[in-house]
């Protein structure tokens, strides 16, 4: 019997980095197929590719036995597959109904009534309870993603991509998505299921495909495999950098969030507390609530329920600015929205935040003079590639720009430091130099809080280890008590029981 | 110092392509124009040339340039403040037209002062009134999100229906012209040029260019409202305040459009004259466009849009082509630099052939 | 009471004709912004279909040629809009305020190049009001037809087909997907480009189509600047009436309400400047008050990839 699926060296690039380097993989008809890894793993674009919405550089597909060549969505639509997005593409407004029907045909009328008796049938045979003339708004998000299965059914998909499914699902939800996937196999349908979840793996995959770094790592049969050695598959068994970190005793408390609520529809609280001379480091994939979290502390983002002290003093309903007077360093995770101006120059970018105080500001007039040596002193001391402190700051790369917000921030000699994703898209060179100042912050008795969903960024630099999964920390203990293979599973959101 | 210091501002801080753009849509404009002249079947040569003799010609017609030039070059700042925090004042228009009124009603009111006193009294006058029209639009824009360039353009008529019917009725002259009585000679903007229209004001107008740029890239207050203008949410991550910077720029965008009609008031008019205005809040919007919104650019452009005023006036008497012209030379300018795609491909297509 | 002279059922009829154009360019609006293009240049399609229509029947003769050219003019100035913002990425408030300013110009030196005058047309022939035989002896509503322009006419079956099209067609819902998300139309097979291309042309059409009713069947000649900030009304009756046609339709028959009791108060002790400004005040209360609680499409103004 031919594979349904056949894809075969896909090779797919992007500025700077390779999504997808030589990947194999293989799907059989009517089987579930789990494709798991960590964030930037390769998962969504080779599904992308297969889907029609990237053209790789190199590789093959062939869909039962004949190659195929897939330019467009509306193509793959036709050749019988179907995608349910982790970001759904549904009309909010709209009914049920009119978002499986969108698109689907040219003629003047709608035909509703015909629709919506198909439709219903479809639905019905697979048990969804759904009302098609409810709004997408109005649904949850379990029945959001129902609308947005029975909008690829509708349209005869023979093959199911799912990325990440579960991201969004409570976990009756879930439950509930594991029963139509079983569903769907008993029609013969065929499933790939992206996630980076290894409990919902193992609870549902026929086979396993783990992705890391672009590559393939492995396939296997459920039954061949368990949850240890997935983990250690999608982590990896790298050495870690050896770094000589010199013991610390932690001092006084500097952050404190007690029973803060990340998540908007789930009731997990963390609670977290960072003192000066250490490294907290937040492990987990993102989605998880680092963004809320990140936004949180800054005052970006409402706190829905908890608390957050810094120094001892209540910041919760402080804004923003009172609370970069706290010094409060704040490397943002999306330096082009949260940390940068493109169009600023170098010097206009370092005065954010601190443009209305001495010593960049008397009188309400910008020191010039002051600004330009504080710049052109962050430039050499962090090794910042440009000619002087007028150039523009979108003409600098990536890690340049980065080693600016560092050098704005960091110079104003904060207590507490918020480093959210810093290193991401970064280049080795950019990396270490950064992992090394975050080192020699900790050194100069600084809190730090790091965020990010790089393991081994986290393992290398953190005394301590909090991992967050679904808006709850699974495991807040000291490096040297974690395995890595622990972390590993507790940001894939298993439960590690724990070794007495 | 100053100068190179403002020079160097644009050469860096803007980027040299954006001048070059501005400059290509001139040219293109006035392609455009001269192929427009000579469908009409007169020639654009002819008319260009008269165009130029009657801007620049004899002094008075200098003067009469500078005397057009100093309402746009308020209009045009008004706009480019504005478009800096990101915000489309539409309503230099109507704003302008209350700072004329109550500029005049000031020096009416007012005249007990001193001499010295009641002109910059009577110009603070209109400001202020400049400053609340356009901040009503930047409160709402804050505190609502109403968008602002429906609500600044229904306050041009309603401003401009105010200030005609105070003009009209209470505060009204003798006679059959809906003017006010004349203001007080203290009040008066002394004229630079003795025997032609062009006042003092060219001189505020000035002041107010260096004062944009002394604001927007030497202060605090203008730093923050060109961050909301480039990017709200990195603004925001550095504690700066998005709504009360728009409520701000608005404010002060209406303050300086006011001051367009404060020194035609007091300068050339000395009185408020119903329906003065031939459409300066609107030229205004193109000379903000074509000046990259920088105080230089915007004096150099209102320097041109005056010559092209003045002298199409000329064009307009001696030729057959009407002095209308000029507006459609400012709506192409607009729509070209809306556009710089377009431009970037025309010279990219010279490019490769 | 005073009050009751003021409002009378003359006020119906007249209201209704006052609506033509705001509402034939707010539906043009509806349609562009449905498609997720902000469009501010109906103003300037307005004025342009106006002088377009006057041009025409000063040409032939025939104001219905008048009509065609209006609507023509209309869709090139809405197909320069479309190529600027859609192709060109221009940004589209700009773009449209631009538009306003060079129809503004355009039109005022056109009238001294064709009739060599200052601020307006020659008379031309207009387009006259008809009354439809048997249908206007019905009581109560033989107003409605009688002495009616054809274009109101057109108008009211404008509403309705484009109340139709938006929500009981597939062509309309695709439309309103497209407003909202057009990521996912694009993902379920919708041709996003030519659906926008579409529909800012239309609204071009429509709003010279209004501009010709103000210069042909409200006047019989063009003045300069005569639209008088209708398509900023336009924009407004719009927002109010929630981006839907119907909703359009009605929000344009609340503001020319407001125009038409001007009328009415001539005679009173009331400065023409009030009156004057009522239409104004209304549309920037409306604007405040509604435009917090109407939907716009979620994607308006976004042009993505």
């Amino acid at each position: 019997m031919p594979l349904a699926i056949e894809m075969k060296n896909i090779t797919k690039k992007f500025p700077g980095v390779t999504a997808n380097d030589k990947v194999n993989f293989n799907v059989e008809k009517g089987e579930i197929h789990s494709l798991l890894g960590e964030n930037g793993a390769g998962k969504t674009t080779l599904m992308n590719v297969l889907f029609g919405l990237y053209k790789p550089e190199d590789g093959e597909i062939f869909l039962e036995g004949e190659k195929v060549n897939i330019e467009s969505p509306k193509q793959a639509l036709k050749k019988g597959l179907g995608m349910v997005h982790q970001h759904f593409m549904l009309i909010n407004r709209m009914t049920v109904l009119e978002n499986i029907i969108l698109g689907m045909s040219n003629e003047l009328s709608l035909n509703k009534k015909e629709h919506r008796r198909s439709i219903n049938e479809l639905a019905e045979k697979y048990d969804f309870a759904i009302n098609i003339d409810e709004k997408i708004e109005n649904l949850s998000v379990g029945m959001k993603q129902r609308v947005e299965i029975l909008k690829t059914l509708y349209r005869g998909a023979e093959i199911i991509i799912f990325d990440e499914p579960t991201a969004v699902l409570t976990p009756g939800e879930v439950e509930e998505l594991y029963n139509i996937l079983n569903m769907l196999r008993e029609q013969g349908k065929t499933v790939i299921f992206i996630t980076h979840k290894l409990n919902e793996t193992m609870e549902i995959a026929d086979r396993i495909t783990v992705l890391r770094n672009g590559k393939k790592v492995s396939t296997e049969k459920k039954e061949n495999t368990n949850t240890n050695k997935l983990a250690q598959l999608m982590v990896g068994r790298e050495v870690d950098f050896e770094v000589d970190i010199k013991e610390k005793e932690p001092g006084n408390e500097i952050l404190k969030i007690r029973n803060l609520e990340l998540l908007a529809d789930r009731p997990e609280t963390i609670d977290l507390s960072l003192h000066q001379g250490e490294i907290v480091g937040i492990a987990g994939v993102e989605g998880n609530g680092q963004l809320e979290l990140e936004e949180m502390i800054m005052g970006l983002r409402k706190v829905i329920d908890g608390h957050i002290s810094l120094d001892n003093k209540e910041i919760t309903d402080k804004s923003t600015k009172e609370r970069k007077k706290m010094r409060i360093a704040y490397i943002p995770s999306d330096r082009h929205n949260r940390a940068v101006f493109k169009n600023f120059t170098i010097k206009e970018n370092i005065l954010l935040g601190y443009h209305y105080k001495s010593p960049f500001c008397k009188n309400h007039i910008i020191q010039e003079e002051k600004l330009k040596e504080h710049s052109e002193k962050i430039i050499s001391d962090y090794n910042v590639k440009t000619p002087n402190s007028e150039q523009l700051l979108k003409n600098l790369s990536g890690g340049n720009q980065q080693k600016v917000v560092l050098g704005r921030e960091v110079s104003q000699k904060p207590e507490f430091v918020l480093a959210a994703q810093p290193t991401r898209g970064l280049d080795i060179g950019a990396i270490e130099y950064i992992h090394n100042l975050l080192l020699d912050l900790r050194e100069d008795n600084k809190g730090i809080l790091l965020i990010s969903a790089d393991l081994n960024e986290v393992i290398k630099l953190s005394d301590r280890i909090a991992v967050l999964y679904e808006g709850k920390i699974m495991g807040f203990k000291d490096k040297k008590d974690f395995t890595r293979n622990e972390i590993g599973m507790l940001m894939a959101g298993e439960m590690v029981e724990n070794e007495a | 110092m100053k100068l190179k210091d403002i020079i160097g501002g644009i050469s860096r801080s803007e980027s040299v392509k954006d001048v070059y753009i501005s400059l290509f849509s001139i040219l293109l404009a006035l392609i455009i124009g001269a192929f427009l002249i000579f469908l009409i079947g007169s020639s654009p040569l002819q008319a260009f040339t008269v165009m130029l003799d009657g801007a620049f010609g004899s002094v008075s017609n200098i003067a009469n340039t500078l005397t057009k030039t100093i309402p746009l070059i308020f209009t045009g700042l008004a706009v480019a403040v504005a478009f800096r925090c990101g915000l489309f004042n539409i309503g230099a228009e109507g704003q302008l037209y209350l700072g004329a009124f109550f500029s005049v009603l000031t020096a009416l009111k007012f005249s007990f002062l001193p001499a010295f006193l009641l002109l910059p009294v009577a110009i603070l006058g209109g400001i202020i009134s400049g400053m609340i029209w356009g901040g009503i639009p930047g409160f709402l824009k804050a505190q609502f999100g109403t968008h602002e360039v429906v609500v600044t353009v229904m306050m041009n008529y309603i401003g401009i229906n105010i200030t005609s019917y105070l003009v009209n009725y209470p505060f009204k002259a003798e006679g059959w012209v809906a003017q006010t009585d004349i203001i007080p000679t203290a009040a008066i903007l002394p004229k630079l040029i003795p025997k032609t229209q062009l006042s003092a004001g060219l001189i505020v107008a000035v002041i107010a260019a260096l004062a944009v740029y002394f604001l927007l890239w030497k202060t605090d207050i203008g730093y923050e409202i060109r961050a909301v203008g480039e990017n709200q949410t990195t603004a925001e991550s550095g504690g700066i305040n998005i709504k009360k910077n728009i409520s701000l720029a608005m404010a002060i965008s209406g303050g300086l459009a006011a001051l367009a009609g404060v020194t035609q008031s007091l300068g050339v008019y000395e009185r408020f004259i119903d329906g003065f205005s031939p459409g300066y809040g609107f030229t205004g919007i193109a000379v903000a466009v074509l000046g990259r919104n920088h105080p230089l650019g915007v004096i150099l452009t209102a320097l041109l849009f005056g010559a092209l005023e003045t002298g199409a006036l000329k064009m307009d008497r001696v030729t057959e082509v009407s002095n209308d012209l000029v507006i459609v030379i400012q709506g192409l300018v607009i729509l070209f630099v809306a556009a710089p795609e377009i431009i970037r491909s025309i010279l990219k297509r010279r490019e490769s052939q | 009471m005073e009050i009751f002279n003021v409002l009378n059922f003359d006020l119906i009829p007249l209201t209704l004709r006052l609506a033509v154009p705001i509402a034939l360019a707010a539906i043009g609006g509806t349609l562009s912004e449905r498609s997720g293009i902000i469009n501010i240049g109906l103003e300037g399609m307005m004025l342009t279909g106006a002088f377009g229509a006057v041009y025409g029947s000063f040409l032939t003769g025939s104001p219905w040629f008048g009509v065609i050219f209006a609507c023509l003019a209309g869709l090139i100035i809405g197909s320069i809009h479309a190529v600027l913002t859609i192709k060109y990425k221009a940004n589209q408030v700009v773009t449209g305020v631009g538009i306003n300013i060079l129809a503004m110009g355009f039109t005022t030196t056109m009238i001294k190049v064709i009739w060599g005058k200052e601020g307006m047309s020659d008379e031309v022939n207009n387009l006259s009001d008809v009354s439809i035989p048997i249908l206007k002896e019905i009581p109560l509503i033989d107003w409605l037809f009688t002495d009616q322009s054809p274009l109101t006419y057109f108008m009211l079956i404008v509403v309705i087909l484009s109340w139709y099209t938006l929500f009981k067609t597939n062509l309309g819902l695709n439309l309103r997907a497209i407003g909202d998300h057009p990521r996912a139309a694009r993902i379920s097979g919708i041709n996003v480009t030519k659906y926008r291309y579409t529909c800012v042309m239309l609204s071009g059409l429509l709003a010279g189509l209004g501009g010709a009713f103000l210069s042909l069947v409200q006047n019989s000649l063009f003045v300069q600047n005569m639209t008088a900030g209708r398509g900023y009304m336009a924009l407004a009756a719009n927002i109010f009436g929630g981006w839907n046609p119907l909703g359009s339709f009605v929000a344009s028959l609340i503001f020319s309400f407001a125009q038409a009791i001007r009328f009415n108060m001539i005679g009173y002790n009331i400065p023409d400047q009030f009156i004057q400004s009522l239409p104004y005040i209304l549309t920037l209360a409306v604007l405040v008050g509604a435009g917090r609680k109407t939907r716009a499409p979620e994607a308006l103004g976004e042009i993505d990839e």
